[in-house]
């Protein structure tokens, strides 16, 4: 199996996952596969751990895409989400005027939003992803995901934010006068004043002068998450599994590929980073009696190492099976467990070669 | 040290550490490990779908407590549940349907960030008070959400001046900064990133929590097998069957090179970091059940035994 296929085609790839997997290094090795093609490509990391600047051989990276050269015929570039810079540009194309951006920007309840607000990272990757689509001319965008527990926040995240936006009580606090307060009935009034009470009525004021500077620019953010949202569904995008084949990471994979069924999108690839290498054909249980045969000389611990390895490898791929079947017919990447972490380009190479040459078969008996 | 005289040291033990590393699995191990030295134990988890539960065949946890094994209770802590019942318990029950069904708790949460956070460890903090257990042991939320989960009582003392909120982060800010109440023990791998984070995440603690940082367990070590060293004599030597001798051969080399790639993690770690370290064994077992987690509660009781306490 190959994913070169998705590469040449595809206009945007999402990778997803759980935190740890290899998600970030996966996407870079797209990224570059597309520039080899000779499209111009662009990679997108929410990772803050430069991960991704590390394996592009960079210092840092920025929010705005920095391009990496090499003799490839595409182009490569790459970012690091910055979930404030790309929340602000969205206030900024969205307010009527300058002078509303700047009551935004400055309000203290925004500037806690980006950090605070669970699903706005989530919300901003999509939005990046679809600004550098629309706007940034770029054939093909890979992007990782947030390593979040809620496997699809990241296609709840535009809705629920713009339906934080719309909140109701808030609007009820924001009405001028005391018959409006009124009619917010009793219980939301009693309700106010316990928030009031519980976290200062200074904090309060905040949230309702945001909300007011705000007012009017629903609809702006509302249309902008339909349209990301109607990205993510075009058959012109793509969703891969990235994950190891650790019991927690295939358990939340497991997870993932349900909700993305549930979801309608379908998993187009699934790329299983740090498999054990299968060194004997013999079955681990053959292998332990043997070690056991041995019992009295030194070759029985050998015999156990091999033992103990053929099991991972027998659970691992069982487990991987299992896992692609579900996901069917996606293909399948097998990337073994590789030495050290990928600090280069070359070393970005030398994985793209699981990704792209290899037929993604279990390493031939042997090869360590 | 001994492990009774280890679990003893603070009341609330909070590991924390990046997704991946066998945070769950500590926590498990740790808590056994003190119920074996006599302490009663209760596990608090933050986010659900640990799989705690299950190695123990209980099923997921809720926010009520249920016994896993001998001493050893676990429950869930949530932000939504603790506030139900912190309203339910100060007579404001017909709010509390509103309050966390409208999105409520979402805005005030934005207002004045941590506030999830400090619910969640505001109710720790009770059951720390209440005493019914000798040792809590939390799992702290994955990711890079455990600094911020543990600053959220210092940045709430910055952000709300008055009220109950902030009387709450007092408390929690105090029970985290009273080296005789919690310790936190990091866990990471004997990797490359997690060795890296793990330095970034205990610098960050110490500088922006002021929290008293237990020693660091190093999570899936391959332990030692005999004859690895003179593996191509061995093979070479006896009357192994054709067949086996290069798998044998490939599988020791694999081994050994993992083991020198962990040795040199283990260095770096302790170059980077100065913490005793607490090793525990790479099982090689597919499943986590109660046979595994009393496997690494032996190593870890082992560990504890054997590691150069600095205090």
């Amino acid at each position: 199996m190959t994913l070169a296929p998705l590469t040449r085609t595809r206009r945007v790839i999402v990778c997803c996952g759980s935190g740890g997997v290899g998600k970030t290094t996966t996407a870079a090795v797209l990224a570059l596969e597309g520039a080899r093609q000779g499209r111009r490509a662009v990679v997108v990391t929410i990772d803050p751990a430069k991960r991704l600047a590390d394996a592009l051989g960079l210092e840092t990276l920025s929010d705005t895409p920095t391009r990496i050269e090499g003799d490839w015929p595409g182009e490569l570039w790459a970012l690091m989400l910055d979930t404030k810079s790309t929340f602000d540009a969205l206030v900024l194309k969205y307010a009527p005027s300058a002078g509303q951006a700047d009551g935004i920007l400055r309000n203290r309840f925004y500037r806690n939003i980006s950090s605070a607000l669970s699903g706005t990272q989530e919300y901003m990757a999509m939005e990046k992803l679809y600004e550098l689509h629309e706007e940034g001319g770029f054939e093909l965008v890979v992007v990782d995901t947030p390593p979040t527990r809620n496997a699809l926040d990241f296609i709840d995240a535009p809705r629920r934010l713009t339906h934080f936006l719309d909140n109701r009580l808030f609007r009820w606090m924001m009405m001028p006068t005391r018959a409006y307060l009124k009619a917010a009935g009793v219980a939301t009034r009693t309700l106010l004043r316990v928030i009031s009470r519980g976290v200062g009525s200074d904090v309060v004021q905040d949230a309702v002068a945001f909300f007011q500077a705000f007012e009017g620019m629903e609809d702006g953010f509302r249309q902008r998450a339909e349209r990301v949202l109607h990205l993510l569904s075009d058959p012109a995008t793509a969703f891969l599994l990235v994950t190891t084949p650790r019991a927690d990471a295939l358990e939340e994979s497991r997870f993932f590929a349900a909700k993305l069924e549930e979801a309608g999108i379908p998993v187009e690839a699934l790329v299983v980073n740090r498999m054990h290498p299968r060194f004997a054909p013999a079955g681990a249980d053959q292998l332990r009696s043997r070690a056991a045969d041995q019992a009295d000389t030194d070759l029985a611990g050998l015999y156990e190492n091999l033992a103990d390895f053929t099991l991972l490898a027998e659970v691992e791929e069982a487990h991987v099976t299992e896992l692609s079947a579900r996901v069917h017919p996606a293909p399948l990447v097998r990337v073994p467990f590789l030495p050290s972490d990928v600090h280069d380009l070359e070393g970005l190479s030398e994985l793209g070669k699981y990704l792209f040459d290899g037929d993604g078969e279990p390493a031939p008996v042997g090869t360590a | 040290m001994d492990p009774a005289r280890f679990c003893s040291q603070s009341r609330l033990v909070i590991v924390a550490g990046k997704g991946g590393v066998g945070k769950t699995t500590v926590s498990a191990a740790l808590a056994m490990m003190a119920a074996q030295a006599g302490l009663d134990t209760l596990i608090v988890e933050v986010e659900g779908k640990t799989g705690l539960g299950t190695a123990f065949g209980q099923g997921e946890l809720s926010y009520d407590e249920v016994q896993l094994a001998d001493r050893v209770r676990a429950r869930t802590i949530t932000p939504d549940q603790a506030l139900l019942e912190y309203l339910d318990e100060h007579g404001m029950r017909r709010l509390s349907k509103r309050l966390t069904n409208s999105g409520v708790l979402d805005v005030v949460a934005t207002a004045a960030p941590g506030i999830k956070d400090i619910l969640v460890l505001g109710k720790v903090k009770q059951l720390e008070r209440a005493g019914d257990a000798d040792l809590i042991v939390l799992d702290a939320p994955a990711a890079g959400h455990a600094v911020t989960f543990l600053t959220s009582a210092r940045g709430l003392l910055d952000a709300v001046r008055v009220g109950p909120v902030r009387a709450q982060a007092e408390d929690v800010q105090e029970l985290l900064t009273d080296a005789a109440r919690t310790q936190v023990l990091l866990v990471t791998l004997p990797e490359e990133t997690p060795v890296n984070e793990a330095a970034e995440t205990a610098a960050r603690l110490r500088e922006r929590v002021g929290v008293h940082l237990g020693p660091i367990v190093v999570n899936g070590l391959y332990p030692p097998v005999s004859g690895l060293e003179a593996a191509a004599d061995l093979v070479g030597r006896a009357g192994v069957p054709a067949d086996d001798a290069q798998p044998l051969l490939d599988a020791a080399a694999f081994r050994r090179s993992r083991h020198d790639l962990q040795q040199e993690q283990l260095a770096r770690l302790a170059e980077s970091l100065d913490l005793p370290q607490l090793r525990l064994p790479y099982l090689f077992s597919p499943e986590l059940g109660p046979a595994q987690i009393e496997t690494l509660a032996a190593a870890l009781a082992d560990a504890v035994t054997n590691v150069e306490m600095a205090s």
